[in-house]
């Protein structure tokens, strides 16, 4: 019975020590397995990460309307998916804002921009707001290079595009095209992260 | 009689001056920030990141304008960093600055390079603004979020005891 008791004590004193621990988790780390969804495209299909029979990946990025460094990388967001959607690695962008709070960012505003703009990747919702927490993106534009694997959808890049928002003729460092290039040859990437100053996500 | 006229110009230029007080800001890259980060004197810094086009930015403004009023004499100085687009400067962001008639303290960053200095100024800084940085000589903290007035003022007066 003593014993019974003393492993109970240390049973809880384990538990609440861990449960004081373990930090709640924010969000991807390069090589997390990257959860799948099933979201609104603006052409009214859901679309899931499985459904890319072909893809070898995805360049995830979480982007809106109404974000002035998101509208900066509109055309830079196209251009990746021209380049390497035949590639391989298809942009899919995901709008993660409230459009309660960003009236501009909702469906409708979504499908116009995409129209005006001539977006040929999925432009998809996160309605409910739940797909953007558990990739941890903090802002828009926000990328995630994943890398389709027999385990999953790995995570191998996380953070901006390039290193210049203002012009992209100056860009020096263009850290997406790099870190799927390095995936497309087999090499390893070099930059897996990078800051940039992005809008803060509504909730 | 022949006088009022001129008196009128000089009263009426004398208004104007008063009421449209230019409001000026200093541009500086990120060595010429880093400075501003990290004074060593007897002063408690609340450095706010911030840009025009950031609506939760905007809507806090007015908090640290406060603060800046209010804890003057609690030696305390509030600094306001605007991370508009350099192309704006002149533009959105001396508008901007002219039309609220901001107080405190104010520099827009010019560095693209933000991979560089974005953990230079904190290394859990993710990017988001707002974000705000309160130092001393004692305690220096960093904030991904935006504030309440009440909340902020609580925050800052950890850093005066």
């Amino acid at each position: 019975m003593k014993t019974t008791q003393k492993l109970l004590t240390l049973f809880v004193l384990v538990l609440t020590i861990s449960a004081f621990t373990i930090k709640p988790k924010e969000g991807y780390k390069i090589g997390d397995i990257a959860t799948d969804f099933k979201l609104e495209n603006i052409d009214g299909s859901m679309v899931s990460l499985s459904d890319f029979n072909e893809a070898k990946g995805f360049i995830v990025t979480f982007t809106c309307n109404t974000c002035p460094y998101a509208v900066a990388y509109e055309d830079r967001i196209e251009a990746l998916n021209k380049k390497y959607s035949s590639k391989g690695y298809p942009v899919i962008a995901i709008m993660p804002n409230n459009t309660d709070v960003k009236p501009g960012d909702n469906m409708e505003a979504m499908q116009k921009r995409a129209k005006e703009k001539g977006f040929t990747f999925p432009y998809l919702i996160d309605k409910g707001q739940k797909i953007y927490p558990q990739y941890g993106a903090t802002k828009t534009p926000h990328v995630y290079v994943l890398q389709k694997t027999k385990k999953g959808n790995i995570v191998k890049y996380i953070g901006a595009i390039d290193d210049n928002f203002q012009d992209a003729n100056a860009v020096k460092t263009r850290y997406v095209e790099d870190a799927v290039n390095a995936l497309l040859s087999g090499n390893e990437i070099k930059v897996k992260e990078t800051k940039a100053i992005g809008c803060t996500i509504k909730v | 009689m022949r006088y009022i006229l001129p008196i009128l110009v000089v009263l009426l230029m004398v208004s104007c001056k008063e009421e449209s007080k230019e409001i000026t800001f200093t541009e500086v890259d990120y060595n010429g920030l880093e400075k501003v980060l990290n004074k060593q004197d007897n002063k408690t810094y609340v450095v706010n990141f911030w840009a025009t086009w950031c609506a939760p930015c905007v809507k806090e403004l007015p908090y640290f304008e406060r603060i800046n009023k209010q804890y003057k004499d609690k030696n305390v100085e509030v600094v306001l960093v605007s991370l508009d687009f350099p192309k704006h400067f002149d533009t959105k962001l001396k508008n901007f600055i002219n039309e609220k008639q901001l107080q405190s303290e104010l520099y827009a960053l010019n560095d693209m390079d933000s991979n560089y200095w974005i953990p230079k100024v904190n290394k859990d800084w993710s990017g988001a603004i707002p974000a705000t940085l309160i130092y001393n000589s004692k305690k220096r903290e960093f904030f991904e979020q935006a504030f309440e007035y009440e909340e902020l003022e609580r925050t800052l007066n950890k850093f005066l005891k």
